[in-house]
């Protein structure tokens, strides 16, 4: 029998950390990526990566309370034995990545060092100055160049997977991919075919994400029948620079220095802002939130940074919308010794010094909670059964999904420095699995009958074939891209209304249809950039319909995902007793909703091209879910109730049990 | 690279209704002539070079109004950490995400003018291949060797003045401004010959490359791993590497690459440690013998 060979497409931390192991384990790797591996998305990331660590668990930390962390920031939309595993893992991921090299900052004794990030008590996050996800990338493209040099992976660099190669039965036998220097076509044959893809902001336009993150390689796989989970939860992160060309994140320690955000009171008021008159200024966070002011929660800050935009019209400027946030208050000293790196990046690329000048900057789509459906094992001691060929593997068998594109482990709500652990982990602890599926038949890739990759490469010719030789509407496909971006920006990110999605569900519909019609305006076959993003636009259509037909159906507010149609407020009885009772009904109200809501979304593709939404029941069988109150007024009350009610249940299922056995 | 446009965003009001004016040095594939073709794009406030090219590439038609091929380039990020979108832009190398428009028009107010970089063969206009590059990272073995994958503890105990040692020479994104201001980085662009099979022509070029001076990029990263404390294990391999055809002999101490380089990484200190490193290594070797 063959050497296996499995395809592993996207070269960022979960196509890397995948490739290693795969080579090692003495798999013969295809490693497909857009751009040279080391240019991945991942070099982005910028705080750190999340562990309980030798100092945290001295503190009362442990793997458990990571997990409890994770879970609950999540909102409890994400099947629990996964992220368990990924927290147990975490401080093999963390050792392993400094045995690669990876320069951490350092403790005085020469351990490493750790930062508090959101959504935790601990010091949880180890960190590489403020380039972490760039240097864990790193270390990970230079094992992999290592695995190269040894012949035990084949890089192809500038390609592009146009589809997965399916038996009859259904099984991912392999792909067809596109040179993007010569537009060469070719079939890969493989064992398995991984996608480690990354995430899909430009399905929004201008994102915090870079350019590959279109999305194309998951929608051609849910577009050949790939389940796909949550598509509805979008993180977007409350302050980015607003740029012509990308969204570039303006890190939230700016707040926490001191920074102040706000708006003139007159609508785009064209004075130098160093001019307005605190008087006449809005400082709308300060003054809707008296207790937290300018670090509310992150999912609070970008809902009030929007509306005060969006809906109010109190954008700074008239055709763009951003606010204020304004570190000109604060000593140079203080600013250079404490913010010095993300003022820099400011002041690069904006050419302006936030020292002197207030910034601008609005809230930016950011992560992809949200991906292709996987599956997993669950082991006995209530995780990830390592080995299992179920776990990552998408809705077709063969083909698997790590990283950003899989939808596991953030739930509705993803935690700061958890994206770094979850794309490591779900690589590297996927591959003995992968292997592990490896033919089931006695068959290895290349024994398939050619004609199955002679169809499949001759379908992905006729269809390039066909974008070049259309003679075009005048459409221009930039422009379809422009107009989705703003129309998704507007109505699926931030706050969401059931008409809006309705509506938009509709436009999107009709952007497709021009896009049908639209005309490339290079027709040539060398680099030809210019067909490689119309066909990627096209792709666009099924994640835009998957997002906003989930966001549509699902009627309730859950981590990412806001309604306002269907936000439960807080209290408001003065009196203990009515408080109580508005508490008591607050607490029936979240039972309701979690028995109707507490579900994944998974769409799959209908043959009439709209997507067909199923709901997934979810192993919450480590943790029960409870409400999610950060901020809310009467958080202490719900909470009493609800502790009460949980432990009657338990009691009364004590009892039970008790009966049983006597019985 | 893709090219959203986002022109509408921001219809120019007032004094700001101007254009720019861009040159940009064209080539359709390896091996056929350049030419120069003009560009006129719409000024908007904060443009970086990124945001040109988009705008030309949406157009797709020249300064006079000609329908022509959107003029192609190589970006990621856009934030200057990928590497990527390396350029000749008013003869300097350097990023074009972080090259701002306002700036190189005081620099140069007539015009913008881009060029793809000279020192690596022109895939097509402004898109080269920098594959050379990169194998300059497997010449010198720019790696730690650790033994596999699975759990082994941490890893060595590392002082914090080691660590801000290494950390910058780590941030290397491999954008190859360094090779292109260095003059003895020569520009290597051999052709597949008739008859000549692919596995054939890749190994010439492979060792086309391996003559070729290895950069100030990869002498670094010899440096950053040659440090460390599992990476040191391998050092003189890596040394080995250093003091062979291509190595570091051939730096001519010119110092343009800590100029260009975007990072403000300490190539030259890097390369001054190498020297000794090699000298070291060379002689410890004919004592050996």
């Amino acid at each position: 029998m063959a050497q296996p060979r499995v395809l592993v497409v996207g070269g960022g931390l979960a196509g890397l950390s995948a490739t290693m192991r795969l080579a090692e384990l003495g798999v013969a790797v295809d490693l497909l990526s857009l751009v040279p591996v080391k240019r991945s998305h991942s070099v982005c990331a910028q705080g750190g990566i999340n562990s309980v660590n030798a100092l945290t668990r001295q503190q009362g930390d442990s793997e458990w309370k990571h997990f409890d962390d994770t879970v609950y920031g999540g909102d409890f939309l994400q099947h629990q034995p996964p992220v368990k595993e990924m927290a147990d893992w975490g401080p093999r991921i963390i050792d392993l990545m400094d045995r690669l090299g990876v320069p951490f900052n350092r403790t005085p004794e020469g351990f490493r060092d750790q930062r508090r990030f959101g959504g935790t008590l601990y010091k949880r996050t180890a960190f590489a100055g403020a380039t972490t996800g760039q240097q864990l990338l790193y270390a990970l493209d230079e094992q992999v160049r290592r695995h190269e040099a040894s012949g035990r992976v084949k890089k192809w660099e500038f390609w592009d997977f146009l589809a997965p190669v399916l038996d009859d039965s259904g099984h991912c036998r392999g792909a067809v991919c596109q040179d993007l220097v010569s537009m060469q076509f070719r079939s890969f044959p493989a064992d398995a075919v991984i996608l480690a893809s990354g995430g899909c902001g430009l399905v929004y336009g201008r994102s915090t994400m870079s350019m590959v993150c279109t999305g194309s390689a998951i929608s051609r796989a849910y577009q050949h029948g790939a389940a796909y989970g949550n598509g509805e939860f979008i993180q977007v992160h409350p302050t980015a620079i607003p740029g012509a060309d990308k969204l570039r994140l303006m890190s939230e320690s700016a707040r926490g220095e001191g920074g102040r955000v706000w708006v003139p009171r007159t609508p785009q008021d064209p004075r130098d802002p160093r001019t307005i008159p605190e008087a006449e200024r809005c400082y709308f966070l300060e003054e809707r939130y008296p207790k937290y002011k300018n670090l509310v929660p992150r999912d609070i800050a970008t809902r009030e940074i929007f509306d005060i935009c969006t809906n109010e019209g109190l954008s700074v400027e008239r055709d763009r919308p951003c606010v204020y946030l304004d570190l000109t208050h604060l000593p140079r000293q203080e600013l250079d010794r404490k913010l010095h790196g993300i003022l820099e990046i400011y002041e690069k690329f904006q050419g302006v010094d936030p020292r002197d000048v207030p910034m601008k900057i609005f809230p930016a789509v950011h992560y992809s909670m949200g991906g292709l459906w996987v599956d997993y094992q669950r082991s006995a001691t209530g995780g990830m059964e390592e080995g299992s060929p179920r776990n990552h593997q998408t809705s077709i068998p063969g083909l698997y999904a790590v990283g950003e594109c899989d939808y596991q482990y953030h739930g509705a709500n993803r935690l700061g420095a958890n994206s770094l652990l979850s794309c490591i982990f779900s690589g590297l602890f996927s591959a003995s699995g992968v292997i592990a599926g490896i033919q089931p038949a006695g068959r290895t890739a290349g024994e398939e009958p050619a004609r199955l990759f002679d169809s499949a490469l001759r379908r992905e010719q006729d269809r390039h074939e066909a974008l070049l030789a259309r003679r075009g509407s005048g459409d221009n496909p930039y422009q379809i891209h422009q107009e989705l971006g703003v129309l998704m920006t507007r109505v699926a990110t931030v706050v969401r209304r059931n008409e809006q999605l309705a509506t938009a569900y509709d436009e999107v519909c009709v952007l497709e249809d021009r896009w049908q019609r639209c005309a490339v305006s290079d027709t040539g076959n060398w680099t030809n950039q210019n067909v490689v993003f119309t066909k990627s636009l096209g792709d666009m259509f099924p994640l835009a319909k998957i997002i906003l037909k989930g966001a549509l159906l699902r009627d309730e507010c859950r981590g990412a995902h806001f309604k306002p149609a269907f936000a439960v407020p807080g209290l408001q009885a003065t009196d203990d007793a009515a408080r109580r009772h508005e508490a008591e009904q607050w607490c029936d109200r979240f039972a309701a909703n979690t028995a109707r809501w507490l579900k994944s979304t998974v769409a799959r593709p209908g043959a009439d091209g709209h997507p067909q939404i199923t709901y997934e029941d979810i192993d919450t069988s480590l943790l029960p879910p409870r409400p999610r109150l950060y901020g809310l007024v009467g958080a202490d009350l719900i909470e009493e109730v609800w502790r009460e009610r949980q432990n009657a249940a338990a009691a009364r299922g004590g009892a039970a049990k008790a009966v049983a056995v006597t019985a | 690279m893709i090219a959203p446009n986002h022109a509408a965003d921001h219809p120019a009001t007032g004094d700001e209704a101007r254009t720019i004016r861009v040159r940009v040095l064209r080539q359709d594939a390896p091996g056929q002539e350049s030419y120069w073709e003009r560009h006129s794009v719409l000024y908007e406030p904060n443009m970086n070079v990124i945001s040109v090219l988009q705008r030309i590439a949406a157009g797709a038609r020249s300064a006079d109004g000609r329908p022509v091929a959107p003029v192609t380039w190589d970006c990621n990020c856009l934030e200057e950490v990928c590497g990527s979108c390396t350029m000749l832009i008013n003869g300097r190398t350097r990023m074009a995400c972080s090259a701002l428009v306002d700036r190189l028009l005081e620099e140069q107010p007539e015009e913008i003018e881009l060029r793809p970089m000279s020192k690596f063969p022109v895939v097509r206009d402004l898109v080269v291949d920098r594959r050379r590059l990169f194998r300059g990272l497997e010449r010198v073995k720019a790696w730690v060797p650790v033994d596999d994958s699975y759990d082994h503890g941490p890893g060595p105990r590392i002082s914090p003045e080691e660590q801000e040692d290494a950390y910058p020479l780590s941030t290397c994104m491999s954008c190859g401004c360094c090779l292109e201001a260095c003059p003895q980085y020569t520009k290597i662009e051999p052709v597949r010959r008739d008859g000549e099979s692919v596995e054939d022509f890749e190994q010439r070029r492979q060792g086309a490359f391996d003559r070729g001076f290895v950069g100030a990029h990869a002498v670094s990263q010899a440096m950053l791993f040659n440090a460390h404390p599992t990476g040191k294990m391998i050092a003189d391999e890596r040394l080995e590497s250093l003091t062979a055809a291509g190595g570091i002999q051939m730096c001519g101490n010119a110092q343009n690459c800590v100029a260009v380089c975007p990072k403000g990484i300490p190539l030259t200190r890097s390369i001054a440690r190498a020297g000794r490193a090699a000298t070291v290594w060379a002689i410890k070797r004919l004592f050996d013998r």
